[in-house]
C-alpha cells in the first residue's frame, strides 16, 4: 500500500479523488504570511496615515482573507462551481455593501456634520 | 475509479455516483450555508461602516478602550487554530488517525483559549460600565450615546463571533469521537473537511473584525 502515498497527491489510491493533499510546507508558509500581516496591520494602525488607516487595515485583512480561502479551505484547488459560488458570494456583499454606502454617501453635506 | 464493479463503500449514499460527487456535493453544501453567513456579519459590517462614519469620534473614543493586545494575542490563536484544523484535515486524508486526533485536539483548545481571552475582555467591559445598558457609564467620552453606539456593534458582533466558535467547538468535539472510533478513513472523511470549512470561515470573521473594532482608529491620542 505504500506506494499509493505518491499517488495520493493525484487522483489515484484509495483517497478521495475530489480532495486535493496539500504539502504541510504550504500551510506552514500560509500561517508564517497570516502572522506576519497580522503584526504588519497592528504596526500599520499606531501610524497616523489619515484616510489610509483605513484602506490599508482593509487591504490587509482582505489578503489574510484570501490566503485563508485559497489555501487552508483548498478553494484553489476546487471546482469551478465552488469558485462559482464563492465568487457570488463576495459579489452579493458587494451589492449590500456597495448599494447601501452608495445610498448614504449621496444624501448630501448635511449628512456627515455629526460627530 | 478503479474497480467500477467493486462493493460499494458503506459511506456511499446511492444516489450519487461515488464518494468523489459525494464529497463535492457536501462541500458545495457548505459553501452555500457559507455564502449566508457572509451576508449575515455583512449586514453588521455594513451597519458599522455607516454608524462610524456618521460619528467617528464617538467611535473613536470608545475603540480606544478595546484591549489591542489581548485582541492581538486572539487573532494569533485564531489563525493557529486555522492551521491545526488545516492539519487535521491533511492528517484525515492521509488516514493517520493519531495525528488526527492531535490537530483536532488542538484545534479545540485554542478555541477554548480564544474563548477564555474573550471573556476576560468582556468582564473587563463589565467591570467599567462600557456594556451599553442603563449601567452604562463612559464619562471621559464627549458623545457616550453615541460610544454606546459602538459598544453596542462591539458586543452583537464579537458576541455572534463567539457563538460561532462555540458551535465550532462542538463539531471538533464530535469529530474527535468519530476520528477516535476510527470512522475516517483515506476515502471517506468529509466531515473533517466540511467541518474545516466552517471553522476556517469563523476565523475571516475574526480577521476583519480585529482591524475594524480594535485598530483602525488607534493612531494619535483621543481628544476628550
Amino acid at each position: 500500500m505504500a506506494h499509493e502515498m505518491t499517488a495520493a497527491a493525484g487522483n489515484g489510491g484509495e483517497m478521495q479523488g475530489a480532495t486535493h493533499l496539500v504539502p504541510i510546507r504550504v500551510y506552514l508558509t500560509i500561517f508564517s504570511l497570516l502572522m506576519v500581516l497580522t503584526a504588519v496591520t497592528v504596526g500599520a494602525s499606531f501610524v497616523d496615515l489619515g484616510p489610509a488607516n483605513t484602506l490599508v487595515a482593509v487591504v490587509i485583512a482582505v489578503t489574510k482573507m484570501m490566503l485563508v480561502i485559497l489555501y487552508f479551505m483548498h478553494v484553489r484547488y476546487s471546482s469551478r462551481l465552488t469558485w462559482a459560488v464563492v465568487g457570488g458570494g463576495f459579489f452579493w456583499l458587494a451589492i449590500l455593501l456597495l448599494l447601501t454606502l452608495g445610498d448614504y454617501l449621496t444624501r448630501g453635506p448635511g449628512w456627515l456634520r455629526y460627530g | 475509479m478503479a474497480g467500477a464493479h467493486a462493493t460499494q463503500h458503506p459511506k456511499l449514499q446511492h444516489h450519487f455516483d461515488n464518494l468523489d460527487q459525494q464529497f463535492e456535493a457536501s462541500a458545495l453544501g457548505m459553501w452555500l450555508f457559507l455564502v449566508t453567513e457572509i451576508l449575515f456579519f455583512g449586514g453588521l459590517f455594513a451597519a458599522y461602516t455607516i454608524y462610524r462614519l456618521m460619528y467617528p469620534r464617538a467611535f473613536a473614543e470608545a475603540s480606544h478602550e478595546l484591549d489591542v493586545v489581548l485582541g492581538g494575542v486572539n487573532t494569533a490563536v485564531l489563525i493557529g487554530s486555522s492551521l491545526t484544523m488545516a492539519m487535521a484535515v491533511w492528517a484525515a486524508q492521509l488516514g493517520k488517525r493519531g495525528k488526527q486526533l492531535l490537530f483536532l485536539g488542538l484545534t479545540m483548545a485554542l478555541g477554548l483559549v480564544f474563548l477564555g481571552i474573550k471573556a476576560v475582555e468582556y468582564s473587563h467591559k463589565f467591570e467599567h460600565g462600557l456594556v451599553p445598558g442603563p449601567d452604562f457609564r463612559f464619562e471621559s467620552a464627549h458623545d457616550p450615546g453615541h460610544s454606546q453606539l459602538f459598544f453596542s456593534l462591539y458586543f452583537v458582533m464579537t458576541g455572534l463571533h463567539a457563538v460561532h466558535m462555540i458551535v465550532g467547538i462542538g463539531l471538533m468535539a464530535v469529530l474527535f469521537v468519530m476520528a477516535f472510533k476510527g470512522r475516517f478513513t483515506r476515502a471517506y472523511h468529509t466531515p473533517v473537511e466540511v467541518s474545516g470549512l466552517y471553522w476556517h470561515f469563523v476565523d475571516i470573521v475574526w480577521i476583519f473584525l480585529f482591524p475594524l473594532l480594535y485598530l483602525i482608529d488607534r493612531h494619535g491620542p483621543v481628544v476628550h
